[in-house]
């Protein structure tokens, strides 16, 4: 195992080190229970566990601020949009036949063995010359303390240091809101439409699909928009 | 979210399925607004910051809409109020940069935006962060309520 034997002190390793180890175990079984489960929102909601799980490893790993984001992203607001989403398509996936998955496995278990093979390559948790913790980060390390003045290195990487990249991270999260917003606007119909084709005036009531929709509305709202299709 | 069954017969039957959800929710999202803008301005000393506080504020929002409805929500924030959030806080960011640019540093460069350039950098950084916080809040929000909008509430049966 030279993977861990340059790494800290025995001391500190062990307990730590079994953490990680039942912090993975219990990603793999969440991973297999998301690949086993047809009802969507429990696959909704199994990611949002694995999110925390992932969160919580993070944290043992000392990576606080990534921790936070993942916590708060993670299992926060994407099961959140997840849920919204499935709400538009369907409740339940259908299985997928084992001859088409054919492909996927191959592709997952050489991804996988290049990823295994990648690990010897790898520097040990904690080395002091691994790539991440020299070149530049020793100069921002270093360099926080005389020009920045703040405690969290963290932010003033992200901010100072590294503020074009943070600048561009900006613009990424605008440009998503804006197509979003472009795509779907953000008022919505809430499932209530009416189009005029023909000179006919059809509505989420009266169309010939209505039928094949279940009706999950309040009941003096499926009243008014028959009100409008009528008027 | 459906209105309370108030027609039950029973009278201890529950009014309101969600009353436990409501009144915790109710206790709870002041506190999560707080923990994010907290996150916001503790970003220097403790782990947290533009990115972090945004997603923890927008989640506080999102949270009340799921506990008292969509319309509700979009009176407590609305939704014009998105577009101006999402604009101000990129151009807050890019603003910050260009003011540097004039200020004879380059672009992004705090440090001359005040004669002791360890202030500047204060400066700069709490004006990126908070360019930041607008950004994300606003699309958090943004594509919770496009997603949220385009459905009928689900009624208490359905789930």
């Amino acid at each position: 195992m030279t993977l861990f034997a340059t790494a800290a002190e025995p001391a500190f390793v062990v307990p730590v080190l079994l953490l990680d180890i039942s912090l993975m175990a219990l990603l793999v079984v969440v991973a297999f229970a998301i690949v086993k489960m047809r009802s969507l929102f429990g696959i909704v909601m199994l990611q949002g566990v694995y999110s925390l799980v992932c969160a919580a490893w993070f944290v043992s790993l000392d990576a606080v601020d990534v921790a936070f984001t993942e916590a708060a992203v993670g299992a926060g607001v994407s099961t959140v949009l997840m849920l919204s989403a499935m709400l538009l398509a369907d409740r339940n996936s259908t299985p997928v036949p084992m001859n088409r998955q054919l492909g996927a496995l191959v592709v997952v278990i050489l991804a996988g063995a290049a990823m295994l093979w990648a690990v010897g390559d790898m520097p040990a948790f904690g080395d002091a010359h691994s790539p991440a913790n020299s070149y530049v980060g020793t100069d921002f390390l270093a360099k926080t303390a005389k020009e920045v003045q703040i405690p969290n290195v963290v932010t003033a990487v992200l901010a100072s240091y590294r503020g074009y990249d943070t600048f561009g991270e900006a613009v990424v999260i605008f440009a998503a809101g804006l197509g979003v917003l472009l795509l779907l606007g953000l008022n919505g119909n809430a499932g209530r439409w009416v189009a005029k084709p023909n000179g006919q005036t059809i509505n989420d009531r009266t169309a010939p699909s209505a039928a094949l929709a279940e009706d999950n509305r309040e009941p003096e709202k499926q009243i008014e928009s028959e009100e409008e299709a009528s008027s | 979210m459906s209105k309370p069954d108030v027609t039950s017969e029973t009278p201890y039957a529950p009014k309101d399925p969600h009353v436990v959800l409501r009144v915790i929710a109710k206790f709870l999202i002041p506190l999560i607004a707080l923990f994010g803008f907290y996150v916001q301005f503790h970003g220097e000393y403790g782990p947290g910051g533009g990115f972090q506080a945004g997603v923890i504020l927008a989640a506080s929002v999102i949270l009340y809409a799921l506990i008292f409805g969509l319309d509700e929500v979009k009176r407590a924030f609305p939704p014009w109020l998105i577009r101006i959030g999402m604009t101000l806080g990129v151009l807050l960011y890019g603003g910050t940069g260009v003011v540097t640019f004039f200020m004879g540093g380059e672009f992004l460069n705090y440090s001359v935006l005040n004669e002791n350039s360890i202030a500047g950098q204060h400066y700069g950084i709490i004006a990126v962060e908070l360019g930041v916080l607008c950004a994300v809040t606003s699309v958090m929000i943004a594509i919770f309520y496009a997603f949220g909008s385009r459905q009928p509430e689900t009624s208490d049966e359905d789930w």
